[in-house]
């Protein structure tokens, strides 16, 4: 059971019915569900779109591209059928938001996609969930189905004589898969491989129709937004910035939790007053802000609003909004050397930068970390990984090489004083056979 | 189809012919086919994949390069609880690494071994999902979060007297 971490400055959109029951569709159209997309239905598909512009809702899988924006390049003709595709493969490490909205509100995620189809003419969305949320595939089953029953989904949706069906879809454990080309490869029946772009999906995408690839937070949020209107959202978050955002605090922290908060909210406020602080008095060492991909900020730089434009200015990125504390009794090269088995892990090996790259870097990063390591290894590490970038299908070349170089270029010393056998100078019980298998 | 052999429960048979239909292309129910094969007979042995491949329609090379794809398909039989300890990075920084170790003690095998009585196995897995609630353990497809040493030995306690051993 996922929940929802209360706070005064939690501001309730996407999670105001959390914890009410709303799974229940009949719970659900009391709390106001199913409004929007009859709205929707009423407002037409270019009003849909003016309304997602205003509100400056930017994507939250990771890019913060504007969503508006996103569903305006779909082409109004198309001889092939247009899909809408949420991406609920959630698995950024650092990432648990997307399962509290399926827990606590699917039909929200449901609304959303029929709305995202109103706007782009699809009459078809895929639901696609991470194989490891099992518990949830079986809610979202339920939901769809109680959609149905309704004439929610179907061959006349809310008796307008439009057309839109849903299908839910289950995942079998890969990383990869979340990137939106590989997600179309993974739903078509094949292994989760990057297709080169252009053709971006909302002209080529699944099944060769134009596609509308969204995360399942920001599907979510759609409903809100056309009920509240656009530009009343806009006002909740920063310019450029609209609404609020499901931010998932973890690490060394006294309160860690998933807490609702106004996009631009201050990072370090989020830290020490939000999440508590740090346990035991120990001193901050270092976060990272949006998920694994992202670089590492230190403690002097977390005095910024946490939106996509301002964390991009302090030199990282909001990313999935996943926020790691790290405090003083953490080895950065233990670290870092985590972060690359991941990725080492998750590269699925079609690009040779980056299933070598971080194949390299986890091995240069073990023995750096174990004490074998040289002064040229350093610069070695940074040189592999700034050599991945933008040499990739896809962006996970460059979610592993980013964090690296971040690390390398802030905690160089840390790094240094592993060289020369000298080993990890923080007494950590991590067990390098269990980082080698 | 109907007519013919199956290994699959009749459930699991109308399941897949159902699923089959819901894709615009047959193909896209192979994935969610063969995790619900694995689930009900615990591995994907080669009798599956011939099943699997004659359902959707494709070849038997074609089900091979995808499963060997998916980090929870598996084409061995393991026991009956799989006992998967996070240790990314936010599980990592509040003890994921100490539980694996103590799971591993505690049952005596390491990772992706199976306990000589069927009953557990034990894998180190990568983020789960659980970030905020860490560390965190999924045993099959059921959560365990904010775990301790003596907690986790609460959870391995409750599945061995499930198992009944």
């Amino acid at each position: 059971m996922a929940y929802l971490t209360t706070h005064p400055d939690v501001v309730p959109v996407i999670s105001s019915r959390f914890g009410k029951g709303a799974t229940d569709i009949d719970k659900y159209i009391e709390l106001d569900g199913y409004t929007a997309v009859r709205k929707a239905i009423e407002m037409g598909p270019d009003a849909i779109i003016a309304e997602m512009k205003a509100s400056n809702l930017r994507g939250r899988g990771g890019a913060g591209f504007p969503t508006g924006m996103k569903w305006s390049f779909v082409p109004k003709q198309s001889e092939k059928p247009k899909y809408i595709l949420v991406n609920g493969d959630e698995s950024e490490p650092a990432t648990c938001k997307d399962r509290l909205i399926f827990e606590h509100d699917p039909h929200s995620i449901i609304e959303g996609v029929i709305i995202a189809g109103l706007a782009v003419g699809a009459k078809m969305g895929f639901i696609y969930l991470r194989g490891e949320y099992r518990y949830l595939l079986k809610i979202m089953e339920k939901a769809i189905e109680d959609a149905y029953a309704k004439g929610f989904l179907g061959k006349n949706i809310f008796g307008s004589g439009i057309e839109f069906e849903a299908v839910s879809h289950t995942g079998a454990g890969a990383y990869e898969v979340g990137e939106e080309s590989a997600l179309m490869e993974s739903l078509e029946g094949k292994r989760g491989i990057p297709r080169i772009r252009p053709p971006f999906p909302a002209v080529v995408g699944l099944y060769g129709g134009p596609t509308v690839i969204n995360n399942a937070e920001t599907l979510a949020t759609v409903p809100h937004i056309i009920r509240m209107g656009g530009a009343d959202y806009a006002k909740i978050g920063t310019e450029r910035n609209g609404g609020t955002r499901l931010f998932c605090l973890s690490g060394h922290l006294e309160k860690p939790g998933v807490y609702e908060l106004p996009m631009g909210y201050n990072l370090k406020k989020m830290i020490y007053d939000v999440g508590g602080g740090i346990p035991g008095g120990r001193k901050l060492k270092a976060v990272v802000p949006g998920g694994s991909s992202t670089p590492v900020l230190l403690p002097e730089e977390i005095d910024i609003g946490m939106d996509f434009d301002q964390v991009g200015k302090a030199g990282s990125m909001l990313g999935s909004g996943g926020v790691v504390v790290l405090d003083e009794t953490v080895c950065m090269v233990e670290f870092a050397l985590r972060t690359m088995k991941f990725y080492q892990h998750e590269s699925c090996g079609w690009c040779i930068p980056c299933r070598e790259g971080t194949d390299w870097l986890k091995k240069s990063l073990t023995r750096v970390h174990e004490g074998g390591g040289v002064d040229k290894d350093i610069d070695n590490i940074r040189y592999l990984a700034e050599n991945m970038l933008g040499r990739t299908f896809c962006p996970l070349g460059d979610a592993a090489a980013m964090p690296t170089i971040a690390f390398v270029k802030k905690f160089r010393e840390e790094f240094e004083d592993h060289l020369d056998g000298k080993g990890c100078p923080y007494k950590h019980s991590l067990e390098h056979e269990a980082v080698l298998a | 189809m109907a007519t013919e052999i199956t290994i699959f429960s009749p459930e699991l048979a109308a399941r897949f012919d159902k699923l089959v239909t819901l894709y615009p292309v047959r193909r896209s129910a192979l994935v969610p086919m063969l995790l619900y094969a694995q689930d009900e007979v615990g591995y994907i042995s080669d009798a599956v994949i011939a099943e699997v491949a004659r359902r959707v329609g494709v070849l038997e090379n074609d089900v091979i390069s995808v499963l060997s794809y998916y980090s929870m398909l598996r084409t061995k039989p393991i026991g009956k609880f799989n006992v998967q300890v996070c240790t990314n990075i936010c599980c990592m920084l509040r003890g994921g690494n100490e539980l694996f170790e103590h799971c591993k003690r505690r049952l005596g095998i390491g990772h992706k071994g199976t306990t000589p009585d069927g009953v557990f196995s034990l894998e180190e897995v990568e983020c789960i999902g659980a970030c905020s609630w860490a560390p965190a353990v999924q045993v099959n497809y059921d959560f365990h979060e904010n775990l301790t040493p003596e907690s986790m030995d609460k959870v391995l306690d409750d599945y061995r007297e499930k198992a009944g051993k």
